[in-house]
C-alpha cells in the first residue's frame, strides 16, 4: 500500500488524493517529508514558498541527512484543504533543488517524534510533583539547581503538549521545542 | 581540464550553449565579462538603454526564435532593473539565462557598493537562481541554467556572479560534462489517462480544444499534431492569448480567442461543452471568470508539463502530465488505432449551435469616416500584412492589446509576442527590437498604446543603433485606455488619472531619435500612411490617433461568470447598473 502511493514527482495517477474527497472544505493537517539539496537558499525557497502562496506552516524542521549526496531532509507540517495540500506537494516539487516529496500522512503509517526541553522552578510540593510526573513521562532531568530543573523529553507533539500542560502549574518558566521529525513505518 | 578565467568562462560558455546575441548594459561588477567580449566576435552583443528593455528583448528573442535568450547586467541597480522582466518571463514561460555582476564575495553582506540581494530579490520570481562563489563552479552552474531555463515548463533563471570570481581562473567544463543532476521533468503522458481522454472524444457531443502558451513552448512538432488532430476530429479550437498562432487563425475550427475579452462565441462553447480538452493551458482567471460557474456540465481534461498547474484553480476529471508534443502524439496515435470514432450526430449540432453565437457578431463596431477608430486601424493593418509570412507582431498592454488579439489574424506559432501573464505596460518595444534582432529581413510590427510606449521608449535608441526596422503603430487615444474602459463601466465615469496628458510629438520624437515619423488622423489617409511605414527602410514611428473613447467589447466584467459577456451593444445598460467587483 505505502509503495503504491508513493507520490513521484511527477505522476498523477498514483495520488493518494484520489482516495479522498478532493472538493472537501475540511481543514487537514498533514507532515510532509521534502528531500532537498543541501545548497544554500534552499530553505529560503521552500519557506518563501508557504509565504508567497499563503500556506500555512504548523512546525519545520530541517539537517543534513546525507552528507555524501550533500542532501537535506525537511520536515513540514501544514494545514490545509485536501485541494491545497495537493497544490503545496505540487509546488514544493517544481522547485529545483528539490528532489523528493512525500506526504507521511497518507503514505501510511509514520511516525513523528519531537523533542523538548523544559525549565521548571519551583520550590517544595511542586518541586517534587514535577520531578514525579517527569518520571512518569520518562523525562530526563539534563540541568538541575536547587531552585530549578531543565528536563528533555521526546515524544509525539501531544505528548509534549500534554506534558507541558502538567508544567505550567508547577513552575513552567521556558521551553525549547525542535519542531516535528517524521519516518514511515516499516521498511 | 582547460583553465581560464571565470570572466573568459563565461563567454565560452554562452558560446558552447550555441548563444549568437546577447542583450546587455554594463557596469562595475561585470567589466572583466565586458573585456572577454570584446575581444571576440562570435557572440553579438546588443547594448540597451535600460536593463528592462534588455529582458523584454531576450523576450521577444525567445518567443520568436524557441531559443532561450540570454541577458547580461551589473550588480545592484542593473539586477534590480531586470526584476520586471524576469517576473514578466516567469509568468508567460519564456525561457531567459539573466547573468548579473555582484560584488566580491569577500565583500558580499557589507553594504558594498552597488549590491544588492538579487538571489533573494529574484527568487520568487526566477525558475531557479544561483551565486557562485567559485570559479570552479561557474562553467557548471551556467550550462545547468540552461538546462533548467529550457527543460520542463521554460522559464528566467539568474547566474549572480561576484567580480572576483570572474577575475579568478578555475576549470571549465563544456555542456556535455557538466551533468544535469536531477532536473529531468517527465515529458510521456500516462497512456491509460490518455485513453481515458481519447474515448470521451469518441462520445463526446460537444467537445472542444482550449489550448495555451504551452504549445507553442512545446515546439514545431506540437503546433503540427494539433493541426493535425483539429482537423481529424472535426472539433472547435479556441486559445487563449498566449497560444494564439499554434492553430491558424484561417482554419476552419477556430473560434478565435477566448478569455475576458474573447470572442462571445469561444466563451460560450467553453461553457457549454461537454468535454473540455485543455492543452498547454492554465485555467487562468481572465479565461475562467467566477470560477463556481466555469463550464458546469463538462468534463475536463489538462494536459500539462507543470503537475502543479493540474487542479490549481479548476478541478478536472483527466490530469496528463507531460510534454504537448509528447501527448498529442499519443493521443493521435490511440485515437487512430481504435478507429477515428466521433460522435457525428452530436458535432453537427454543436456546430449549428456555434453558428448561432458567430451570428451575434461579437466584435461589431459602429465605425467612423472622421475619425479612425482602433478595430478599424487594426483591420486595415491587418489587410496590407496579412500576406507577409514573416510578420512578427508584438503588442503593449491596454485595449490596443485586446483589440490586437482579436483583429489581427495569426498563422502560425512565434508570431505574436505580448505579455500575457503579468500585463506589463513597456513590454512591445523592446520585444520588437527583440525579435527584430533574430529575425533581420521580417516584418516586425508592436501595436502600442501611447501609455505603454512611453515606459520603454529610451529603446528607440537601441532599435537605431542596431537598424532594426522595427514599426511602432502607435494606436494613440491620449488616455490610459483599458484603465478608462474600467472607470467607465465600473467606476461610476470617475476619470481618476487614466488621460495621457502633456504627450510628446511622436513625429518630432522619430526624428530626435533619428528614424520616421508618421502621423494619421483621418480614415481616408489610413491606407497610404500604413503603405509609407511599411515601405521605409528602417525603424518607423507611426503616431494612429484613435477615437478617444472606445470600449473594447466583448468582455466578462471581473468576478462574473464566463459566459455573462458583456457586448457592446449591452454596455451603456450594464453602465447603470453596474455593481462593482
Ligand atoms: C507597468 C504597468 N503599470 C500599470 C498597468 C495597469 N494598466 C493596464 S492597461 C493600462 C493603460 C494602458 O494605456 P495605453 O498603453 O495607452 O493603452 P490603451 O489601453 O489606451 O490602448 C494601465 C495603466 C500595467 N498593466 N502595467
Ligand atoms: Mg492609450
Amino acid at each position: 500500500m505505502a509503495a503504491a502511493l508513493n507520490i513521484q514527482k511527477g505522476t498523477s495517477k498514483h495520488s493518494a488524493y484520489d482516495l479522498r474527497d478532493p472538493n472537501s472544505d475540511v481543514i487537514e493537517r498533514h507532515t510532509l517529508a521534502v528531500i532537498v539539496d543541501n545548497e544554500p537558499g534552499v530553505l529560503a525557497r521552500v519557506i518563501g514558498l508557504f509565504s508567497g502562496r499563503g500556506y500555512n506552516i504548523d512546525s519545520l524542521t530541517v539537517a543534513e541527512v546525507d552528507h555524501t549526496g550533500h542532501t537535506s531532509r525537511i520536515t513540514i507540517v501544514t494545514v490545509g484543504t485536501p485541494a491545497v495540500i495537493e497544490q503545496i506537494k505540487a509546488q514544493l516539487g517544481r522547485i529545483v533543488p528539490v528532489h523528493e516529496v512525500h506526504d507521511l500522512t497518507v503514505e501510511g503509517p509514520s511516525v513523528e517524534r519531537e523533542l523538548a526541553l523544559f525549565k521548571v522552578a519551583g520550590a517544595g510540593e511542586k518541586r517534587v510533583e514535577s520531578l514525579r510526573l517527569a518520571d512518569i513521562f520518562r523525562a530526563n532531568v539534563v540541568d538541575s539547581t536547587l531552585e530549578s530543573f531543565v528536563f528533555e523529553i521526546t515524544g509525539t507533539p501531544q505528548k509534549v503538549d500534554a506534558f507541558a500542560e502538567l508544567m505550567r502549574p508547577l513552575g513552567l518558566v521556558e521551553m525549547a521545542r525542535t519542531g516535528i521529525a517524521a519516518l514511515s513505518r516499516g521498511a | 581540464m582547460t583553465q581560464m578565467t571565470g570572466a573568459k568562462m563565461v563567454v565560452q560558455a554562452l558560446k558552447d550553449q550555441g548563444v549568437e546575441v546577447i542583450f546587455g548594459y554594463p557596469g562595475g561588477a561585470v567589466l572583466p565579462i565586458y573585456d572577454e567580449l570584446f575581444m571576440q566576435n562570435d557572440i553579438q552583443h546588443i547594448l540597451v538603454r535600460h536593463e528592462q528593455g534588455a529582458v523584454h528583448m531576450a523576450e521577444g528573442y525567445a518567443r520568436s526564435t524557441g531559443k532561450p535568450g540570454v541577458v547580461l547586467v551589473t550588480s545592484g541597480p542593473g539586477a534590480t532593473n531586470a526584476v520586471t522582466g524576469i517576473t514578466d518571463a516567469l509568468m508567460d514561460s519564456i525561457p531567459l539565462v539573466v547573468l548579473t555582476g555582484q560584488v566580491p564575495t569577500f565583500m558580499v553582506g557589507n553594504d558594498a557598493f552597488q549590491e544588492a540581494d538579487t538571489v533573494g530579490i529574484t527568487r520568487p520570481c526566477t525558475k531557479h537562481n544561483w551565486l557562485v562563489k567559485e570559479t570552479d563552479r561557474l562553467a557548471h552552474t551556467i550550462h545547468q541554467a540552461f538546462h533548467v531555463a529550457t527543460s520542463g515548463r521554460p522559464g528566467p533563471v539568474l547566474v549572480d556572479i561576484p567580480k572576483d570570481v570572474q577575475f579568478a581562473t578555475g576549470s571549465y567544463v563544456p555542456p556535455r560534462e557538466a551533468g544535469n543532476a536531477h532536473y529531468q521533468p517527465q515529458v510521456k503522458g500516462d497512456r491509460e489517462m490518455i485513453t481515458r481522454l481519447v474515448e470521451a472524444m469518441e462520445t463526446a457531443e460537444r467537445p472542444i480544444f482550449y489550448t495555451g502558451g504551452g504549445v507553442i513552448n512545446s515546439g514545431d512538432a506540437a503546433t503540427q499534431l494539433l493541426r493535425e488532430l483539429v482537423e481529424a476530429t472535426g472539433f472547435p479550437i479556441t486559445s487563449t492569448l498566449m497560444g494564439l498562432g499554434a492553430y491558424p487563425a484561417s482554419g476552419k475550427n477556430w473560434l478565435g480567442m477566448l478569455g475576458m475579452h474573447g470572442l462571445y462565441e469561444a466563451n460560450l462553447a467553453m461553457h457549454d461543452c461537454d468535454l473540455m480538452i485543455n492543452i498547454g493551458a492554465r485555467f487562468d482567471d481572465r479565461i475562467t471568470g467566477r470560477v463556481a460557474d466555469f463550464s458546469p456540465g463538462s468534463r475536463k481534461a489538462h494536459i500539462d508539463i507543470d503537475p502543479s498547474s493540474i487542479n490549481k484553480t479548476i478541478r478536472v476529471d483527466m490530469p496528463i502530465i507531460g510534454d504537448v508534443a509528447h501527448v498529442l502524439e499519443d493521443m493521435l496515435r490511440i485515437w487512430k488505432s481504435r478507429g477515428r470514432k466521433i460522435n457525428k450526430e452530436g458535432l453537427a449540432r454543436w456546430w449549428a449551435q456555434i453558428a448561432e453565437w458567430r451570428a451575434v457578431e461579437c466584435l461589431r463596431y459602429r465605425n467612423s469616416d472622421t475619425v479612425i477608430k482602433p478595430q478599424y486601424a487594426l483591420q486595415r493593418l491587418e489587410a496590407l500584412t496579412r500576406h507577409r509570412a514573416d510578420r512578427y507582431i508584438c503588442t503593449e498592454v491596454g485595449q490596443h492589446q485586446m483589440w490586437a488579439a482579436q483583429f489581427l489574424g495569426f498563422e502560425a506559432p512565434n508570431r505574436w509576442m505580448t505579455s500575457g501573464g503579468l500585463g506589463t505596460m513597456g513590454y512591445g518595444l523592446p520585444a520588437s527590437i527583440g525579435v527584430q534582432i533574430a529575425h533581420p529581413e521580417a516584418l516586425v510590427i508592436n501595436v502600442a498604446g501611447e501609455g505603454s510606449w512611453l515606459m520603454n521608449m529610451q529603446e528607440m535608441g537601441t532599435a537605431i543603433q542596431y537598424r532594426t526596422p522595427v514599426k511602432q503603430f502607435i494606436l494613440n487615444n491620449e488616455r490610459l485606455g483599458m484603465v478608462r474602459q474600467w472607470q467607465s463601466l465600473l467606476h461610476g465615469n470617475r476619470y481618476s488619472h487614466s488621460w495621457s496628458e502633456a504627450l510628446p510629438d511622436f513625429v518630432k520624437l522619430a526624428e530626435a531619435f533619428g528614424c520616421k515619423g508618421i502621423r494619421c488622423s483621418d480614415p481616408a489617409d489610413l491606407d497610404d500612411a500604413i503603405a509609407e511605414m511599411l515601405a521605409y527602410d528602417g525603424p518607423v514611428i507611426f503616431d494612429c490617433l484613435v477615437e478617444k473613447h472606445e470600449d473594447c467589447f466583448p468582455m466578462i466584467p471581473s468576478g462574473r461568470a464566463h459566459n455573462d459577456m458583456l457586448l457592446a451593444a449591452d454596455a451603456e445598460a450594464f453602465k447603470q447598473g453596474a455593481a462593482l467587483v
